[in-house]
């Protein structure tokens, strides 16, 4: 059967439902929820400061630091086994290299801010949720940065090309299905994360980065009135669809 | 011609285009992109002129030579005591910053100042590499004993002070207790119990209407009616 139709009734270019949170987490330096249909992403920011190991030490610049985990509830009935797998320890790492060229560090050197990614609940996407919400936390904790990052999933299933994949489509057995996570800087629309998995061509690929930069805009304004609905009245929920 | 897109004091996040052309001038917490100043951090918009400035809302201490902080000794080495001031980088009081009083060659330290105890001192000199020296040499400059210690954010600071420490001021003479200040965000109050938790109450409530006009006579209100309860 052709896919013409998305299960849940989403235009092949709406995102699920977005919800943007700051200052969820008081112990942190700064910290964000993000919900983007049942993908559910807190981050923790804390720093700059001391690095140790000290061999890890730049003393040009602070460093960035990233940990991405999914809780072990998080999964779809499966339990996640805890501790870092090769998939956390990879997205930790491509989180790591979506900020770095953000991220404005020269002013504290030998020091890192280190950013905590927890997945409560995960329905793809989690990567990009992860993102979006660090993104969010590295603001409000005051670190120095050229712009905001914000991340959507894009892919391919059948012939249609569509905007943040949930799992259904992520799996979907019938045609080939494929799957690109993207990072975006809004103001310069630089690309700082690009992975893809599955079947597409290099025309596809193009169209479908277009047709997440929509996306990225509408994710991108949430965060915006997120981040000041805090410092306005002392932060409240911000609902978008 | 250039162009403004941002009002005196409207929260701007970072990457928000502040202003177009070459007629503005990018200051503290912006910085410019060809033709567009950007915003650096999360800050509040400070228009002076021609040049835009962003007053940061959140972020670590940034120690400044002449601020008075508070800080906690985590180590005694034989220079002198490392104190950890709630910023990126230790902080250093070296044996001739420590005291007016002589210290012999071969001293015990620690009965100067032991690990685990909080000063409040002066920041003398702060290098490119962030390496921190404090004096213990000044009036007020002292270890702290007794009381209790609260923690705000850094960038709330001015604003527990007051104009002309107006605020601190007020707080102190109606709850009758001693309040030290630091730059840093630590903040310590000794006196009577009940109107030591009333004057933490009242710090708090600053922190988090800090950016509400009218905020003195918001906490003169609150101290009368805690005052009344008691």
């Amino acid at each position: 059967m052709a896919y013409t139709k998305r299960h849940n009734g989403r235009k092949f270019d709406e995102t699920r439902e977005i919800v943007a949170k700051v200052g969820v987490i008081k112990n942190a330096d700064g910290s964000a929820y993000y919900r983007q249909g049942d993908t559910e992403a807190y981050a923790a920011v804390y720093g700059p400061r001391q690095l140790y190991p000290s061999f890890l030490k730049d003393p040009s610049k602070g460093r960035i630091r990233c940990y991405y985990n999914m809780l072990p509830f998080s999964g779809m009935g499966d339990r996640v086994r805890p501790g870092p797998s090769r998939r956390s320890k990879e997205i930790s790492l491509v989180t790591e290299k979506a900020f770095q060229p953000v991220i404005n560090l020269e002013e504290f050197p030998n020091t890192v801010v280190d950013v905590f990614i927890e997945l409560t609940q995960t329905d793809a996407g989690s990567r990009c949720a992860g993102i979006c919400a660090a993104s969010m936390a590295l603001a409000d904790a005051g670190i120095p940065m050229k712009d905001l990052v914000v991340a959507v999933s894009v892919g391919k299933v059948g012939k249609r090309l569509l905007v943040d994949l949930d799992y259904e489509e992520e799996a979907y057995e019938d045609e080939p299905v494929a799957d690109m996570p993207i990072a975006i800087l809004p103001r310069t629309r630089e690309i700082t994360l690009l992975q893809m998995d599955g079947q597409i061509t290099k025309k596809e690929i193009m169209d479908a980065i277009k047709l997440g930069e929509k996306a990225i805009q509408k994710i991108y304004n949430i965060q915006k009135e997120a981040l000041r609905a805090k410092f306005a009245n002392g932060g409240r929920d911000v609902k978008r669809k | 011609m250039g162009k403004l897109l941002v009002q005196q004091k409207q929260i701007v996040v970072p990457g928000e285009v502040l202003a177009e052309g070459m007629d503005y001038l990018p200051g503290d917490g912006t910085f410019r992109d060809k033709n567009q100043i950007v915003a650096n951090i999360l800050g509040l918009v400070n228009l002076k002129g021609r040049l835009i400035k962003l007053i940061p809302l959140a972020g670590k201490y940034k120690p400044k030579r002449d601020d008075l902080v508070i800080g906690r000794v985590t180590d005694i080495v034989s220079k002198g005591w490392v104190v950890d001031i709630n910023c990126a980088y230790p902080a250093m009081i070296t044996l001739r910053d420590a005291t007016a009083d002589f210290i012999p060659k071969d001293a015990d330290l620690s009965r100067y100042f032991n690990i685990g105890d909080y000063v409040i001192a002066r920041i003398t000199r702060v290098t490119s590499q962030n390496l921190i020296d404090l004096s213990m040499r000044g009036p007020m400059l002292k270890k702290l004993e007794g009381g209790r210690l609260i923690k705000i954010n850094p960038t709330k600071v001015p604003r527990v002070i007051g104009k002309k420490a107006s605020m601190i001021n007020l707080i102190k003479e109606k709850t009758d207790c001693q309040i030290l200040v630091g730059q840093n965000g630590l903040i310590w109050l000794n006196g009577d119990p009940k109107g030591e938790i009333l004057a933490v109450n009242a710090i708090l409530k600053i922190e988090r209407e800090s950016h509400l006009s009218g905020l003195t006579e918001e906490i003169e209100k609150f101290i009368d009616e805690g005052l009344k309860a008691i």
